[in-house]
């Protein structure tokens, strides 16, 4: 349903900055084709370096076993679990940006969506890790999957767990082949632009062979139709999913239906947060400033604003219900969160998660690159410990004589951090080789892409060679 | 191989021309579409809104791929399921049913989407024949604008109505620039 003509003026200004499709591509393509910029390459060391120490910690937890984390009997769960939901959280914007706004034919996704998708696959990746080594003897971690073995036994297909399994590995799977199909096209862009036999070969090889003919087209958009509308109940299922790893379990504070929408609504937030703030970073770093405009951080705040408005209302019918439910465990627990020994972690939460977006209601904040940055780091610092004062609630349940305080070890710290060398290695890899933007769904939206746009072409006759 | 094709007649693959817009490529592919051509097609940097009726090509068949294929994992996962609850690994709980169904919503759900993604992406591969890393239309050096700012059309010699002059002028008559014939 359009209520603009593609080629109307008042488009135009909007989405993006020039209407040749050559400078289109110059500006997508050239920072894959530059010299090493010498920030991006201290950014890659640090990232490395933390990678590094990521598999440091994993190498000590595989010797010496998990007791090396800080989990204790009433907190089994305890970091692991914390890291694993914030990213996997973190990754959900990036197909909401790129499934669900295609849907609702959103033309700004365009300058966002590449972007965001790459943030989902890396984040899957960093999330993953977590599960697989909490399991304890990870060599044989294939046990979570449903495969003939020795011993003939098998998953429980009624556990959520064994439907977390499906649910993450179809989500990551999925994620990459719409971002890898998505890519195609601008691979070969990379290739028909290159100049060195490598670049040739590597681009022209990832490429397929792509040569944009109109037929390809007709099967590539009803692909890119149908893996959108499939990503969107999958993106809603997978945090629901995550979430019933919590909600099916009888513990106090955990076992309440309003989990799946709430894990979902915090999902997009903290995803949205974290895509503002790399997209902040290679604005400025790269020079996208022409495609990536203040409309879209705008439309990415208004987003904040909205989930984290819902977020809140989740905070406080969570509240309403354990005072109605008549339970006192469930009682118990709630006012334990906010007022017992971890009270900080839940002040820091509803600080970040409920008053930090409601900045956004004034058009100036929401428009400011600077406090756009702060804000969302605050954003991912508030779910980062939503998922920890959810989590926590085991170190206080049904049995007084078995409650019991948890503190992470230096092992636990040492592995989040370096989860943030695995994504950051990637990201920058990614910003470095591979178009930041889609440069054919760019071109799609300006209004001289449209068949009834007469009088701009800025095809090149004058080399004509006939 | 190479000696082999050096030693093959080199054959016509057919006419290539450039045309200013998408404007410009939908008008004239409308004209190559009312003179009969079978075998041709428009290359674009981007999908051109329309283009498929401005050439009279039916609709993609894509969609049926995918629906088998949601259809197969599906029964795929829910079989799985049934299949380990009740014969493989039966665990009796609560006196409850093997085949307690409710539970294997999730994983009926998620092989479903795996499937349509796969069916999707390979699908849409097949049907296009890719990858396929040799076409003639590489050959031309025009033709690189096609992922930056050209617009193209090609008729190919197998078309029946293909005539190595008559095409060409025809292509130039309707608004085509840059007129090359390849070879395959």
């Amino acid at each position: 349903m359009e209520f603009l003509r593609d080629d109307d003026p008042r488009l135009r200004p909007v989405l993006v900055e020039t209407g040749d499709f050559h400078e289109v591509t110059n500006i997508i393509s050239s920072p894959t084709e530059g010299k090493w910029n010498l920030t991006w390459a201290i950014l890659l060391v640090f990232s490395l370096s933390l990678l590094s120490l990521m598999a440091a910690m994993f190498g000590y937890l595989f010797w010496e076993g998990t007791g090396v984390w800080g989990l204790n009997m009433p907190v089994a769960w305890g970091w692991a679990i914390v890291n694993f939901v914030w990213w996997i959280g973190i990754g959900h914007a990036g197909t909401l940006i790129s499934a669900i706004l295609f849907l609702f034919r959103q033309k700004w996704r365009t300058a966002i969506n590449r972007f965001s998708e790459a943030m989902t696959i890396f984040a899957v990746m960093c999330a993953g890790v977590f599960p697989a080594f909490h399991v304890g003897r990870v060599w044989v971690v294939y046990f979570i999957f449903p495969l003939p073995n020795q011993m003939g036994a098998w998953p429980n297909p009624r556990s959520p767990l064994f439907w977390d399994v499906f649910a993450i590995s179809t989500y990551f799977t999925i994620s990459l082949l719409f971002w890898y199909m998505g890519l195609i096209p601008d691979l070969a862009t990379l290739r028909d632009r290159s100049t060195t036999k490598v670049r040739q070969f590597v681009y022209g090889l990832l490429s397929l062979g792509w040569r944009g003919a109109a037929r390809h087209w007709q099967n590539y958009e009803r692909a890119y139709l149908i893996l959108a509308a499939i990503s969107t109940p999958l993106v809603l299922s997978v945090h629901s999913i995550v979430s019933f790893d919590f909600a099916t379990s009888r513990v106090p504070g955990w076992h309440t239906t309003i989990f799946p929408p709430y894990f979902v609504a915090g999902a997009v937030f903290s995803g949205f947060a974290l895509v503002a703030n790399l997209l902040i970073i290679a604005r400025e770093v790269f020079g996208l400033k022409k495609v990536v405009r203040l409309h879209h951080i705008e439309n990415m705040n208004k987003f904040m604003l909205l989930t984290g408005s819902l977020v809140g209302y989740a905070y406080a019918m969570e509240l309403f219900i354990a005072w109605y439910s008549g339970s006192i465990y469930e009682r118990y627990a709630f006012w334990n969160r906010a007022l017992g020994e971890f009270w900080w972690a839940y002040f820091i939460m509803i600080s970040c998660n409920v008053l930090t977006p409601q900045l956004f209601w004034f058009r100036k904040i929401r428009r400011s690159l600077l406090m756009t940055f702060i804000l969302c780091i605050f954003i991912n610092i508030g779910m980062w410990f939503e998922r920890f004062v959810i989590v926590i609630t085991l170190h206080a349940d049904f049995l007084p004589s078995s409650w019991g305080y948890y503190r992470p070890s230096w092992v636990d710290i040492a592995t989040y951090v370096g989860t943030f060398g695995l994504f950051g290695t990637f990201f920058l890899l990614f910003m470095k080789y591979l178009p930041q933007l889609a440069i054919a769904e760019v071109k799609g939206v300006m209004p001289e892409s449209s068949s009834h746009h007469h009088g701009q072409g800025h095809s090149d006759h004058s080399e004509s060679r006939h | 191989m190479e000696n082999q094709t050096a030693m093959k007649p080199s054959k016509t693959f057919g006419v290539l021309a450039q045309f200013a817009n998408p404007a410009d490529v939908s008008h004239a592919a409308e004209k190559v579409r009312d003179r009969g051509f079978k075998r041709w097609d428009v290359y674009s940097p981007f999908p051109i809104h329309g283009i498929e009726r401005s050439m009279g090509i039916g609709d993609s068949k894509l969609g049926w791929i995918a629906f088998f294929m949601a259809t197969a994992g599906a029964f795929g996962g829910f079989g799985l399921q049934y299949w380990i609850t009740s014969f493989a690994y039966p665990l009796l709980i609560g006196g409850k049913p093997l085949n307690s169904f409710p539970a294997y919503v999730p994983v009926t759900f998620e092989p479903g989407i795996l499937f349509t993604g796969f069916g999707c992406i390979f699908g849409m591969l097949i049907l296009n024949g890719l990858p396929r890393w040799y076409h003639a239309l590489f050959k031309s050096q025009n033709f690189k604008k096609v992922t930056d700012n050209g617009f193209f059309i090609s008729i190919e010699a197998k078309d029946p109505k293909f005539n190595l002059e008559d095409t060409q002028r025809f292509l130039e008559s309707i608004g085509g620039r840059n007129i090359e014939v390849l070879e395959d």
